[in-house]
């Protein structure tokens, strides 16, 4: 099947990458697992942090699965028990890997907890713990491999766009047919369809993006696989935004995916592959800084001192560009605002991304920047650090849990009353917004550049979705 | 008192060398596996499926509560989300002399809601619906899961909210917070629980739901409810809650103040309590504690303060800028070196957080500590203070003090490296050795984190077998077979027979013809 830009048919799953996970080391024994430990001897997860948690319950009421289901197993703390009887030898059940992988990694906890304790290392460790020991039921395993087949690839993306739903894709082996994976990808792929601007206005960006005036820094521009396909708007608006602020935009050609998918569903080996070849593309680029402006990008593009810590070759390199990354928001904020602002007469509710909020620690600078709007009006949403279910792939994979926080989320925003919806990641923005449009709320949706943009071009805020 | 770290150690007498599973406090996994399989299938009959839990990885997660010294994993829990299904639970429970234990949300930090290996957990966690806001009345009708900052978050809108705030208020639940009959901060303007339940349904230990109090000021007869608060779990179970909400203040004024020595902070208290002046709070840090919540939180208290006072006004604006100058001449007047006072929302919270955050904080200062709770009369403090210095000066271990001043209730953290040989230990005796300065200055053995396993032991330092005795007979009037939260509480069980057993004679003093039995 033919693209509408021309591109060629992508052939999808599932012989090409993963390269890891849990087809790369095999299967678990069977009738084994009653004996054997939960985790082997590499990188297990580090009985000190687990050490460090003091059964206080503080991250609880944060916790999206705690408060949907109100059971310790699926709590942060109970997580962390669980953590800690798999290091005490007992076995990776299916039941102890059920509340692992509930976990949506929103690190919700992480701000929390006043004891500092370090949940997004744990459950970092072990996913890959868990992708290297536990079979997956088939249908399960399916769509991971479906899932990590397309969404890191811009190409195959690109593919799934314009007219050729999921449906009507064919390169898809009949395995996955079965399996009912598409049904499980096609709202999600239809949510992006809906909210993506039609094919004509993508807009290509250059690899230069020059600073208006006075040149105040020179920066490495993430495009990203989702944002760059589906929300094209979003990464013009950063460039242009970041021109208007003084700033030298330079945007590598060949950079593909942070692997930010691949490391927070313990996807090591391929998360490591993508690592490399970002680090290497933005080096090339040689720049000082490197923004990003989708939340779960820049959270793990933080991470990769860690990731990479391992690979001698890597690790220092890996260190000096993961301290180099910074959110387009907390860079605008750390340059300060030159450009001036027409105003935007609008009331907007601020909805915090759970990989810029609690991964970053970044929520001041939008809201600070939004507020520098003349006119605009910003309003705060209420139980602002639960997770909207996005979390990344967690809501193709749990889609039922996923649409009541996304629901929970929706009815928060509603009550705002504000006209505008705005939040710094792709996936918040898809999941609330088929949220609220079941629900039958009219609101706008744009990401917080766009909102800048709109302001220093003196425009309206043209956003996405249902307002369109 | 809790533990950071998962260490094994604790405060109190408990022997170290006889775990938690074999005391008598916890059960024999093995003596009541018929009992459990009955009540298992009677849950399963009447709750979702995801409302029993019998995996053991899934069990092993609420082997222990805000005290992970002790762990017990229990034979079976369950989540009900409704009053019925509760009852049905605890009837089962009662028709096979299964032991049974309530958990709200398990914050609790005197192991008071340990499970039984031979029971059944109880866990409220699913019920948590606010049934009923009664502004007129200033009144709420809460499910017992429902966690106690929710409370005031569902009414602060219509200009309420509600009173104690445990520094666990985020998370604890109102019907952990009846069972423990919690403080906190502002309890000394406002009271306890204690003062702000009016009403409970509660399922007796025969599995009968029954009214204690109401949505009425008063209830004629004996004062039921005030026996249930503060019971622990030993009740019964209580599945409503009808709480006070009290209006939100029209002014609060936060202050900050930095002192050299807690001798002074001390002394600022009892002046200001002295001259008439009830603040919302008054709280007190000492050096070690402001260090540790400048690491956790960078809460920027006053360099170089020995203690530092937390002081909250709240009231009627005219009232409250009256005492305010006041307070700040006592202060001043009692060497105060700088008084802060919060100009902001922002201000304010950040001066609570430094408090709030103290337990968890000490973290951070040193791998592992105990937090003690006791009371003392508060003229008593500048006395107690001195001699707990003297006690970690002559042992080498070092105590942090934060705590309620306004009441006397004192938090000492008692921290220690357990990687060291011995250190343990001496923490323990210090500990308890505080314990004993409490009672020897006519204070208590808790003053809101209760009793539960950890301090049973020494309730007879506190009380004569005669008053033990008589504490037991009101139990055994509620929970003859003693099945609800046995172990917790008394040293060790008495009378009602052996737990939990059936009862096979009379209570002594009522073949004395001393007591009646209910
Ligand atoms: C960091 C930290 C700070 C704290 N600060 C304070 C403080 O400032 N003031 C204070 O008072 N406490 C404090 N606590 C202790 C604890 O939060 C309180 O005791 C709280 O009330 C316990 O509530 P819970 O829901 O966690 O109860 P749990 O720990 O689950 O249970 C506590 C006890 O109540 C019983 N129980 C629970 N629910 C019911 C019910 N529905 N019916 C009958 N019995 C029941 C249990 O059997 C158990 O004995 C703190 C704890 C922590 C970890
Ligand atoms: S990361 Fe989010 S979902 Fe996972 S345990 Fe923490 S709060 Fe819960
Ligand atoms: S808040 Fe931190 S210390 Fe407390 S239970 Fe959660 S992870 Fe453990």
């Amino acid at each position: 099947m033919v693209h509408s830009t021309g591109e060629t048919r992508q052939q999808l799953p599932p012989e090409e990458p993963p390269g890891t996970g849990a087809q790369a080391h095999g299967p678990v024994p069977v009738g084994t697992p009653a004996v054997r430990p939960a985790f082997d001897t590499e990188h297990p997860p580090s009985a000190a942090l687990i050490g460090d948690c003091v059964h206080c319950g503080f991250c609880l009421p944060t916790c999206p699965t705690y408060t949907l289901w109100g059971e310790e197993m699926d709590s942060p703390r109970g997580r962390i028990d669980l953590m800690k009887a798999g290091l005490e030898g007992a076995p990776l059940s299916d039941t102890m890997v059920q509340h692992f992988d509930a976990c949506l990694g929103c690190m919700a906890c992480v701000t929390a907890c006043p004891s500092g304790v370090q949940y997004d290392e744990l459950i970092e460790a072990t996913r890959v713990q868990v992708e290297r020991h536990h079979q997956r039921p088939a249908g399960q395993r399916a769509l991971r491999a479906a899932i990590f087949a397309l969404f890191p690839y811009k190409r195959r993306l690109r593919a799934m766009r314009g007219p050729l739903r999921a449906y009507q894709a064919s390169g898809l082996s009949g395995m996955l047919r079965r399996s009912k994976v598409l049904d499980r990808l096609a709202p999600t792929l239809a949510a992006m369809e809906a909210l993506a601007p039609p094919l004509e206005r993508r807009e290509k960006l250059p690899e230069r993006v020059p600073a208006v005036g006075q040149r105040r820094a020179v920066v490495g521009m993430l495009t990203g696989c989702v944002q760059g396909e589906f929300f094209p708007a979003v990464n013009a608006a950063t460039a242009r935004v970041l021109a208007a602020e003084g700033c030298d935009v330079l945007i590598p050609r060949r950079q593909g995916c942070c692997g930010a998918l691949s490391v927070h569903n313990g996807r090591q080996e391929e998360a490591e592959r993508f690592a490399r070849a970002t680090v290497d593309a933005f080096e090339r680029a040689g720049v000082q800084t490197v923004v990003v402006n989708a939340a779960g990008c820049g959270s793990s593009m933080k991470e990769y001192a860690d990731l990479l810590a391992d690979d001698p070759a890597y690790a220092e390199r890996a260190a000096r560009f993961a301290a180099s990354v910074r959110d387009v928001s907390e860079l605008l904020a750390e340059l300060g605002t030159v450009a001036p602002r027409h105003p935007v007469d609008m009331t907007v509710a601020y909805h915090d991304a759970c990989h810029l909020a609690h991964a970053q620690g970044v929520r001041a600078q939008p809201r600070a920047l939004l507020r520098e709007i003349p006119g605009l009006q910003l309003r705060e949403i209420a139980d602002p650090e639960i997770c909207c279910g996005s979390a990344g792939i967690w809501n193709v994979l749990n889609p039922e849990p996923a649409r009541e926080l996304g629901d929970r989320k929706a009815r928060t925003i509603a009550d705002t009353g504000a006209e505008l919806l705005v939040t710094a990641n792709p996936g918040c923005l898809m999941q609330v917004a088929s949220s609220l449009e079941r629900q039958g709320t009219r609101i706008g949706l744009a990401h917080t550049v766009e909102v800048l943009d709109a302001s220093i071009r003196g425009i309206p805020v043209r956003g996405l979705g249902i307002q369109r | 008192m809790s533990v950071t770290h998962g260490t094994t150690t604790t405060a109190g007498p408990v022997p170290g060398d006889t775990p938690p599973e074999a005391t008598s406090a916890t059960g024999d996994a093995h003596r009541h596996s018929a009992g459990i399989e009955a009540v298992g299938r009677v849950a399963r009959a009447v709750l979702p499926v995801t409302g029993v839990l019998s995996d053991p990885t899934q069990l092993r997660t609420y082997e222990c509560d805000g005290l992970a010294h002790y762990r017990v994993t229990p034979a079976l829990v369950v989540l009900p989300e409704t009053t019925e299904q509760l009852a049905a639970v605890v009837r089962a429970c009662a028709a096979h002399g299964v032991p049974f234990v309530a958990r709200g949300s398990g914050t609790g930090l005197s192991g008071g809601a340990l499970p039984r290996a031979d029971g059944v957990l109880v866990v409220t966690s699913r019920m948590r619906t606010i049934r009923e806001v009664r502004r007129a009345d200033q009144r709420a009708v809460v499910e017992p899961g429902v966690i106690n900052l929710a409370v005031t978050r569902a009414v602060t809108g219509e200009g309420y909210y509600y009173a104690p705030d445990p520094s666990s208020q985020q998370i604890c639940s109102i019907g952990g917070n009846l069972a423990e009959n919690s403080g906190g901060a502002h309890c000394l303007k406002y009271g306890f629980t204690s003062n702000h339940v009016l009403g409970a349904e509660l399922v007796t230990p025969q599995g009968d739901v029954v009214a204690l109090g109401g949505l009425a000021p008063d209830s004629p007869g004996y004062d039921l409810l005030g026996t249930v608060v503060g019971s622990e779990g030993t009740l019964g179970i209580a599945t409503t809650a009808v709480v006070r909400l009290v209006r939100l203040p029209e002014e609060v004024r936060t202050l900050l103040v930095g002192f050299r020595s807690t001798d002074d902070a001390g002394a600022a208290t009892s002046a200001i309590i002295g001259a008439g002046i009830v603040p919302a709070a008054i709280e007190m840090m000492d050096a070690l504690a402001i260090e540790a919540a400048e690491a956790a939180v960078h809460c920027d208290y006053p360099a170089g303060a020995g203690a530092v006072l937390v002081i909250e006004l709240d009231g009627a604006a005219v009232e409250v800028e009256h005492e305010y100058a006041q307070v700040e001449r006592f202060c001043t007047e009692h060497g105060a070196f700088e008084l802060r006072p919060a100009t902001d929302a922002a201000e304010r919270a950040l001066i609570w957080k430094g408090r709030k955050s103290a337990f968890a904080a000490v973290g951070r200062i040193s791998p592992d500590y105990i937090v003690q709770d006791g009371v003392i009369p508060r003229t008593a403090l500048p006395e107690v203070l001195r001699a707990i210095a003297e006690l970690s000066s002559s042992s080498g271990v070092r105590v942090a003090n934060v705590f309620h001043a306004g009441d006397g209730n004192l938090h000492p953290l008692v921290l220690f490296d357990d990687a060291q040989p011995g250190a343990g230990k001496a923490a323990e005796q210090v500990s308890g050795a505080i314990l004993d300065l409490c009672i020897n200055h006519g204070g208590s053995i808790t003053g809101e984190h209760g009793v539960g396993v950890d301090k049973a032991a020494y309730m007879p330092r506190m009380f004569s077998d005669d008053d033990l005795d008589t504490m037991q007979l009101v139990r055994c009037a509620f929970d003859p077979d003693g099945i609800s939260n046995p172990g917790k509480l008394f040293p060790t069980p008495r009378l009602c027979g052996e737990v939990p057993g059936k009862r096979k004679h009379a209570h002594p003093l009522v073949e004395a013809g001393l007591a009646d039995a209910f």
